[in-house]
């Protein structure tokens, strides 16, 4: 069990570069940044429920408008602090995961994937019907709220006076890295094993001895929290939340990151995070392609799954290589 | 009545339409084991074909075959260019395939046509003929006969030609009919390119209603998913009744259930899904799957 110590150094090395890069690039960036931090976190949970214990989720996006609405409610009629949301916001999620966890045991791999992915169409017509809560298709504005830490100025810590869009970084990398922290001893302890026991034979593993309801249920919670949280940061940082924020899309943004992240690896998230941003600018590159149109963008993303899955095998065995440290997939 | 009768009619349009799709859906699981998360998108892309030959000037039925003919042929090159490879593979990876394909298609169709909505003029009118006091639209009528046309052409390819018979072979025991001498992979392919026939035929039904753009499909989609899940995954003739019986059910529901109004339909159908799925999992019709482990 001595073995992770390169994997601290990349840990550190991460650490370093996420502090260091506020301090090179301009504001815009920076608070482009905060938004990846929070894909960054949402992939981290569909890591642990796709990638470990193998059920597919194509509507995380979910999950997430669940946190940032629960954040932006709290934040502009209940007069909470968005700070003391974010844990909220995670649990309302992760509660939410554990309820939906029990009937997703009956759907196998296919029909599950088909479930998720009608709740993640039909959640911006159910988030416009109930528009008391939720504001309707207009959404709700935060920004300038008694309860916004800092009210959209800035914010002093430890005598370092910071710009509201540093502040919204630091914030959100800060969780980031503690979630990370926790989801890397999460799936490297029994739950972790017993998860990817799991995903590779149910058979093999209840014959072993893994509770297999109680875990895949728990893996719901976890990665839903996971969203949760990503969810409230992602109201925290735009400061405005409105049913088309979640469209089916972003669901399966979020597929592709944790595939571009080499599957089932938490290391590679933060690729997939990054990629989800910044491929339009990448594409914006290449020649006569206008990246003011959403077309072309949507074209590599989907292009890139395509080529990414038709290069399974060689994902899988990274991923594998990263994540599992010797543990085998039969293929 | 009166009223009563029109929506079930017009229900019965819109059914049309979703057990097309979904009978494209339940063929390619059928064979291949596979749920084609791009097959709305790809209905989509043969609706916008459809719409630019029309603009070049061609009659609506010349384009509309071109289209079921480009269709096929790209049905087929996608399943041989993309899918054959993977598709001995992890479930799991197929799926992403697919909606990579999903993704690509709706980019490829933004890119090229637009996001703005472009009117599409069916070859029916949308004028309505009286019968006994009860108004029917000519638009609807002709949707219900090319569906159940479109529907019965698939069926008897499939119950009466020898070619049917391969494909029903090599969807039920790809091993045996090798054995026999079907070549199943050239029947993987045309299952494909039937479905992405039945998929155009869906889009170009849908277009003239439902205003021409990239996303058009992506409700009829989930619809078409309800459908087939209604009918039984493995059932086409499940299909083709579970996307009428759904399409009437929306249109009653969304009319004298008043909470549920137009905005909720999503929400009924994924209510389907869900229900059938966890009370019902083989649907109407299907087959319950007993596995020997």
């Amino acid at each position: 069990m001595r073995r992770p110590q390169p994997k601290l150094t990349v840990f550190a090395v991460g650490v370093l570069v996420v502090i260091v890069l506020p301090f090179v690039l301009s504001e815009f960036r920076t608070v482009q940044l905060a938004t990846v931090g929070a894909y960054f976190i949402a992939i981290l949970g569909l890591d642990v429920l796709t990638g470990h214990s193998g059920q597919i989720s194509l509507g995380h996006g979910a999950f997430m408008a669940v946190g940032a609405y629960t954040t932006a409610i709290l934040m502009s009629s209940h007069g909470v602090r968005d700070l003391w949301t974010i844990p909220i916001a995670g649990a309302v999620a992760g509660g939410i995961g554990l309820v939906a966890g029990v009937p997703a045991l009956r759907l196998s791999g296919l029909y599950l994937a088909l479930a998720t992915f009608g709740i993640a169409i039909v959640l911006p017509t159910i988030l416009k019907k109930f528009d008391h809560f939720t504001g309707g298709s207009t959404g709700l504005a935060l920004f300038g709220k008694p309860t916004q830490t800092g009210h959209g100025i800035g914010v002093k810590i430890l005598g370092q006076q910071l710009s509201n869009n540093q502040w919204l970084y630091a914030l959100t990398w800060t969780i980031a890295a503690a979630l990370f922290l926790v989801a890397w001893w999460l799936l490297d302890s029994r739950f972790g094993r017993s998860l990817r026991a799991i995903r590779d034979s149910e058979l093999a593993a209840a014959a072993a001895g893994v509770n297999r309801s109680t875990y895949k249920i728990a893996a719901f919670g976890v990665s839903a929290a996971y969203a949760g949280v990503a969810g409230a940061l992602f109201a925290i940082n735009v400061a405005y939340v409105s049913p088309d924020s979640f469209p089916i899309q972003l669901s399966l943004y979020l597929l592709v990151g944790a595939v571009v992240g080499f599957f089932g690896s938490i290391w590679g998230a933060a690729l997939g995070a990054l990629l989800i941003l910044f491929l339009p600018d990448i594409v914006g590159l290449l020649p006569h392609v206008d990246t003011k149109q959403a077309g072309p963008t949507t074209f590599f993303f989907g292009a890139v799954l395509v080529v990414l899955m038709l290069l399974l095998p060689l994902v899988l065995r990274v991923g594998t290589a990263l994540s599992n440290r010797g543990y085998s997939r039969p293929q | 009545m009166a009223n009563f009768i029109q929506q079930v009619v017009s229900g019965l349009a819109s059914g049309g339409i979703y057990g097309a799709l979904a009978l494209a859906i339940v063929l390619i699981h059928r064979a291949t084991g596979v749920l084609n998360f791009a097959q709305g998108e790809m209905a989509t892309l043969s609706a916008f074909v459809c719409w630019s030959l029309i603009d070049h000037g061609w009659a609506f039925w010349p384009a509309f075959g071109a289209t079921i003919f480009l269709s096929f042929a790209g049905g087929v090159v996608l399943e041989q260019t993309v899918i054959r490879p993977i598709q001995n593979g992890p479930l799991l990876g197929i799926v992403i395939l697919t909606i990579g394909l999903l993704i690509a298609i709706n980019g490829l169709t933004t890119w090229v046509w637009g996001g703005a909505a472009k009117q599409f003029h069916g070859p029916f009118s949308t004028a309505p003929i009286n019968v006994g006091g009860v108004a029917f639209s000519k638009q609807d009528i002709g949707v219900i006969a090319i569906s159940v046309v479109s529907v019965v052409l698939i069926g008897l390819l499939f119950t009466r030609t020898k070619l049917g018979l391969g494909l029903r072979a090599a969807a039920a025991n790809p091993t045996e009919a090798r054995l026999v001498g079907v070549r199943v992979p050239g029947m993987l392919a045309l299952g494909w390119g039937l479905a992405a026939v039945l998929g155009a035929v869906a889009g170009v039904m849908a277009a003239p209603s439902l205003f021409l753009e990239p996303n058009m499909m992506q409700t009829v989609l989930l619809y078409a998913f309800a459908a087939a899940v209604l009918g039984g995954m493995d059932s086409p003739v499940g299909a083709v009744i579970g996307g009428l019986v759904l399409g009437v059910l929306l249109n009653l529901v969304g009319t004298y259930v008043h909470w549920v109004g137009g905005e909720l339909r999503l929400a009924v159908a994924l209510a389907v899904i869900l229900g059938v799925l966890l009370i019902r999992p083989a649907g109407l019709f299907g087959r319950t799957a007993v596995r020997r482990v």
